[in-house]
């Protein structure tokens, strides 16, 4: 009894610790972006957002590019009914906002010269394409109506070939996939190690790109420091969670259901510890443009490129450290079955404290690299690809490292090509993975490499 | 296969040892041999674990009404062949000649839970009792066919009033008889582990099953429930009941059971009446040669030995007081 | 003493709003699913979306082939069936494949589930779709409000409740407050201690004491902190009057079916599968029973939670869900009054939070600050709560001594 009132109190202090870890943290971040809010570059103030009222005006909106990569300063053009024309430059956002006055069809479109090289507008669907390739809009004064253009990288040249874009496509996917890779990777090696499916996980990618903002965009540190730099703290935060909340409640016997719940606590109480101190605006690790290179149909830029390399060159140590090292074949015995590997005298403890360390470094590695490759990290960035995360981890077969790499490739290049389809919209692309998730549930549930008696 | 056994009408009243014992006087001492009235017959049965061979059982019968116990060295698959045939795992050799019948009734592609249904009722080697229910409500868990358990029926009471109260009144005799009765209140995690392979057993009861399978019922149950559990066992049979029980100990072994059934590395070696069976050359084989090839890659190896040697401490203990029991009287 | 006073007042009006109620129905369904089954269903946002779908979409539109006109009554009967239908069906979709499997299975598939559900429904891909739903703007109230606020028979006005209040007596002095609330508190600790079963109170009489007092609680709340509404209008007592007679129906229909050899059933599933199926349960089935019941529950509840509001997709993601969680855990897991009165604390303590905050620290958080702030408390609470007090206010902590 008294042994259970003392991992009390030691998970009481562990628990103080982080929520202290976990306000702390972000004051500090805070006091540095108070400290520079002023020259933040290029916060031209965005089209002042239009509010419908009824039998007065109605709007017209919409953001250019996605809302992790928003499209700025470019020039969205509205052909009202009677002919005339306005004109809006998108703000940081890419949001534009048109207030109409009168029930009607409008068109919308972008001038192109204004987009950034390498982009173009993706041809509204036939029956809402206007003379010029602008988008049709039905708006009435009194409401909302969301105007849509998606903007996708592609070359001018308008005889763009299918083939083309399936080069292009397939190159963002197998990028998106390597990203996915280094956090997914970690996730499963916890999951192998803990049995723990932490939801928390991808609040971790986000914060490998919010401290790379913090220290190279407002302190100004090489790209390369502070990179090393956000790797070395994000794993300190792994070891630090580990430390003070996974190994207590461990010890404690909490429940995995009951430990899930905490993940889903903690993710909720980091995604708006980002938004109270940071803001829900998207920040940017490196301010310049980025150059664009191409070869062949593929264009791309530098920084996507060395992201690749990176994160091929770290998978490739870390499988190399999971087959061929001693700490590395120790992790994957845990991970098979942790009874026989503390009874062949593994510290498994030890095992998972380091798997928590690594895992929440690539995680963050992987946060730099997705904030330089998509141009900005958002409070929300990491949410959105959790769901990704889980998908790849579980296709590749719950808890098997390897599997999580093969999966995160398949889901990467599920979202980036998926809209090539003539019938899956843009908007589609994440559902369409995470519907592949549920059919390989139902023919393969044990994953892509899993083993079959481990479901059950 | 062999000469006509006896029919259920001359076979006269089992709870005579003397009966049981001419029951059983003509059938082989081979693996796979006749039952006179087999009520489980099983064929080609085969599990294999990645490269490994857990179970593979040519041909085995149990006969209607007597207590047969299944023994073996560690790994020798008694647990996963319990398993199988209780539709908890599926044989490899699904669908290439795995059958197996209870009662007549074909299980090769029946759940565990229709398998239940069936009369065939298992317990489990490490207790399942249902911790943060009472011990009454694990009780009437128990009960086949309850109208109330139908999702639209349970929200109109008066259907299964009456039934709920029946089923009720059959626990409490249950619990009464496995002396449980005081705890009918408890929460079913508060027992004791003796007193959980006691509630596991009276709930299993609960169906009137046609066949109990106990999976090492004495393991954790300490010396002064032994006993009781043992005597509870025998009354089953001498009500009708057939019992197949796992155990590791000879002694209990040799006390209740009527006949046994030797397995290692998977296969039946020898069957026969507890007084000779021990002395069969292949069982002696398997015992003496288990340790050598104790396989370190199954999962189930080493909490099954920590309970194994558990059970045998406390089984040799029971046996010690036994044997005092005996001297007074 | 005012500002205190106007947070008190918010919270009221916050703890008493009908979309409250429409969580706590939410909840009654989860906690079918996560309390008595042990079905970690982190898509219950889903259920309510899609409910709100089906019952908006329906009343705009109607349905033609049935001839039932948009904006009728029967287009409001056949809303409900609707929506309810399109959670039956997304409940069997998602049993199906994962309730055969291990408990996270489910977890992730209804967490992705729900984010499929939320991208088609603010999808602008296809025409037909985007007009049903209305994109990520969503279905405005008024397009559906109108068959169901006919109904009313409160008519127009405002009414305040309670309409004898602090404000009747010496003015609402600042002692008839602080008498009211010592009062309050004293009849909150009275509940308590009566519940602990240390007045000595067993059985019925001590049901019937609990039951007298709370409603003396809430007179005495309502009297020192009074609601005022409209009858009819978008979030008046109409529609409150509403929500909260359904949540007390499903507590009623859930206190029977849990009280039943079926709920016994659930709550054997939620300890220990293999041992149901030892006993010749159909866990399948009794899993995928919990799962349609509890998301039916869940669709009434959207359906309720957009009554006074839009059908938005991104108002009800993943963050309701949680929301759902924490309350379902504040209140007490598997317990049949926990689901309310867990929905009720939420919503009052998190405006609570915010107006603190917006009050008192004015200098150091914006009023967005201050709102992002209740959500990193939700948060901590929710970790908090599992860790320290996982049986809720209500649970028995016996039961947990023996978890798993």
């Amino acid at each position: 009894m008294s042994r259970h009132a003392a991992h009390g109190r030691t998970v009481g202090r562990g628990v103080t610790g982080l929520i202290l870890g976990l306000l702390v943290t972000p004051l500090v971040m805070l006091l540095g972006t108070t400290s520079a809010y002023a020259d933040d570059e290029g916060d031209t103030p965005a089209a002042a957002s239009c509010l419908p009222k009824p039998d007065e005006v109605g709007c017209i909106s919409g953001t250019l590019g996605s809302r992790a990569d928003p499209i700025a300063d470019a020039d969205v053009t509205l052909t009202k009914p009677d002919g005339t024309t306005e004109t809006q430059t998108t703000g940081d956002d890419g949001k534009f906002s048109f207030t109409i006055t009168e029930d009607g069809e409008y068109l919308v479109g972008v001038d192109p010269e204004t987009l950034p090289d390498g982009f173009e507008v993706r041809p509204p669907p036939a029956n809402l394409r206007g003379p010029d390739g602008e988008l049709k809009v039905q708006a009435t004064v009194g409401g909302l109506r969301a105007a849509n253009l998606e903007i996708r990288s592609a070359d001018y040249d308008p005889s763009t070939s299918n083939w083309e874009e399936i080069s292009q496509s397939g190159f963002n996917g197998l990028r998106l996939g390597l990203l996915l890779a280094l956090a997914s990777v970690g996730l499963s090696l916890i999951y192998g190690t803990t049995g723990l499916s932490n939801f928390a996980h991808a609040e971790q990618v986000t914060l490998g790109g919010m401290l790379a903002y913090l220290f190279v965009n407002q302190q100004g540190m090489p790209l390369l420091v502070g990179g090393l730099l956000v790797l070395v703290l994000c794993g300190f935060t792994g070891w630090f969670q580990d430390r003070v909340l996974w190994q207590p409640l461990r010890r404690r016997g909490l429940g995995l259901t009951q430990m899930m719940i905490v993940t889903i606590g903690l993710s909720l109480a980091i995604q708006y510890g980002y938004q109270f101190f940071v803001g829900s605006r998207t920040v940017r690790v490196i301010v310049d443009n980025p150059t664009v290179t191409s070869f062949g149909p593929i264009t791309t830029t530098n920084q996507s490129l060395a992201a690749m390399v990176i994160s091929a060159v770290v998978l490739a140590g870390v499988g190399f450290a999971l087959l061929r090292t001693r700490i590395g074949r120790a992790t994957r015995a845990v991970s098979d079955n942790p009874a026989l590997a503390q009874a062949s005298g593994i510290d498994t403890d030890k095992v998972i404290r380091l798997v928590w360390t690594v895992a929440m470094a690539l995680a963050g590695l992987s946060g730099i690299l997705y904030a330089l490759v998509t141009n900005g990290i958002k409070w929300d960035t990491g949410l959105q690809i959790l769901l990704l995360l889980f998908a790849a981890v579980t296709l590749g077969g719950l808890g098997t490292a390897f599997g999580a790499l093969v999966g995160s490739l398949v889901i990467g290049f599920v979202v980036e090509m998926s809209p090539l389809l003539p019938f899956v919209p843009g908007d589609f692309k994440y559902a369409a993975a995470l519907l592949i998730l549920i059919v390989v549930l139902l023919v393969r549930p044990q994953g892509l490499l899993g083993k079959a008696q481990r479901v059950g | 296969m062999s000469e006509p056994g006896p029919t259920t009408a001359t076979r006269g009243d089992l709870s005579d040892p003397a009966a049981r014992k001419s029951l059983m006087t003509d059938v082989e001492r081979v693996p796979g041999a006749a039952k006179p009235d087999p009520i489980l017959k099983v064929d080609n049965i085969v599990r294999q674990f990645g490269g490994m061979t857990a179970v593979d059982v040519g041909h085995l019968e149990v006969q209607r009404g007597l207590i047969t116990a299944l023994i073996g060295p560690n790994g020798a698959g008694k647990t996963t062949f319990f398993n199988l045939i209780t539709g908890f795992d599926r044989p490899t050799s699904a669908g290439q000649g795995a059958h197996w019948s209870f009662d007549g009734r074909t299980l090769d592609k029946t759940s565990a839970s229709a398998v239940a249904k069936s009369g065939m009722v298992r317990t489990f080697q490490l207790t399942k009792a249902l911790s943060r229910m009472t011990v009454i409500e694990n009780m009437m868990l128990g009960a086949q066919n309850q109208a109330g358990e139908n999702l639209f029926k349970s929200l109109i009471r008066p259907i299964w009033h009456h039934q709920e109260k029946e089923i009720e009144a059959k626990a409490d005799e249950l619990l009464d008889r496995f002396k449980l009765l005081e705890k009918k209140h408890d929460y079913a995690g508060s027992l004791s582990g003796g007193q959980r392979k006691l509630l596991e057993m009276a709930r299993a009861l609960m169906s009137d099953p046609k066949m109990i399978m106990l999976d090492e019922p004495m393991a954790g149950v300490n010396p002064a429930l032994t006993q009781s559990l043992l005597g509870h066992i025998q009354s089953l049979r001498d009500e009708g009941m057939t019992v197949l029980f796992v155990e590791h100990d000879m002694h209990v072994v040799r006390h209740i059971s009527d006949w046994v059934v030797v397995m290692a590395e998977g296969r039946v070696v020898a069957e026969g009446a507890a007084d000779t069976v021990m002395s069969d050359p292949a069982v002696i084989d398997a015992y003496l040669g288990a340790h050598h090839d104790t396989d370190l890659g199954d999962d189930a190896l080493l909490t099954d030995e920590a309970i194994e040697q558990l059970a045998e401490e406390v089984a040799e203990e029971a046996h010690r007081d036994e044997e005092k029991d005996g001297g007074k009287r | 003493m005012d500002e205190i006073q106007q947070i008190l007042n918010s919270m009221m009006s916050s703890a008493t709003g009908p979309q409250t109620a429409a969580v706590a129905i939410a909840v009654i369904g989860l906690n079918i699913h996560f309390g008595y089954t042990g079905l970690l269903n982190i898509g219950q946002s889903a259920f309510m979306l899609l409910g709100a779908y089906g019952f908006a979409i329906t009343i705009k539109e109607g349905i033609p082939a049935l001839g039932i006109e948009p904006l009728g009554f029967a287009a409001l009967v056949a809303g409900v069936i609707v929506g309810m239908g399109l959670a039956f069906i997304f409940a069997l979709i998602l049993g199906v494949p994962t309730l055969k499997l291990r408990g996270d299975y489910l977890a992730i598939v209804t967490i992705s589930a729900a984010e499929i559900v939320r991208y088609i429904g603010r999808s602008v891909g296809y025409e037909t779709l985007f007009g049903l739903t209305g994109g990520a703007q969503g279905i405005p109230g008024s397009q559906y409000r109108a068959p169901f606020t006919d109904l009313s028979p409160l008519g127009n006005g405002n009414s305040t409740l309670l309409e004898f209040n602090y404000t009747d007596v010496a003015d609402g002095a600042v002692w008839v407050r602080l008498v009211g609330w010592v009062i309050g508190i004293a009849i909150i600790a009275a509940i308590v201690h009566v519940a602990r079963g240390r007045a000595g109170l067993t059985g019925t009489p001590k049901r019937v004491a609990i039951a007298g007092l709370s409603v003396l609680a809430l007179v005495v709340l309502l009297f020192l902190a009074p609601v005022n509404n409209q009858n009819t209008g978008v979030n008046g007592w109409f529609v409150t009057i509403v929500a909260w007679c359904v949540a007390a129906i499903s507590t009623v229909v859930v206190l029977f079916l849990v009280k039943s050899p079926w709920g016994r059933a659930l709550r054997g599933v939620r300890e220990d599968e293999d041992a149901m199926r030892s006993l010749g349960k159909n866990v399948f089935a009794i899993k995928m029973q919990a799962l349609v019941i509890g998301g039916l529950f869940g669709a009434v509840g959207g359906m309720l939670y957009v009554l006074p509001a839009t059908v938005q997709p991104d108002s009800m993601g993943r963050s309701l869900t949680f929301f759902c969680y924490t309350a379902l855990l504040l209140g007490g897991a598997a317990t049949i009054w926990g689901p309310i009165l867990g929905s009720i604390i939420f919503f009052a303590g998190r405006i609570m939070i915010i107006g603190i905050s917006n009050t008192y620290f004015d200098g150091f958080m914006s009023s967005q600050e201050s709102s992002q702030f209740a959500f990193i408390v939700v948060g901590v609470v929710l970790m908090l709560l599992v860790i320290f007090r996982p049986q809720g206010i209500l649970g028995d902590k016996r039961e947990l001594r023996f978890n798993v």
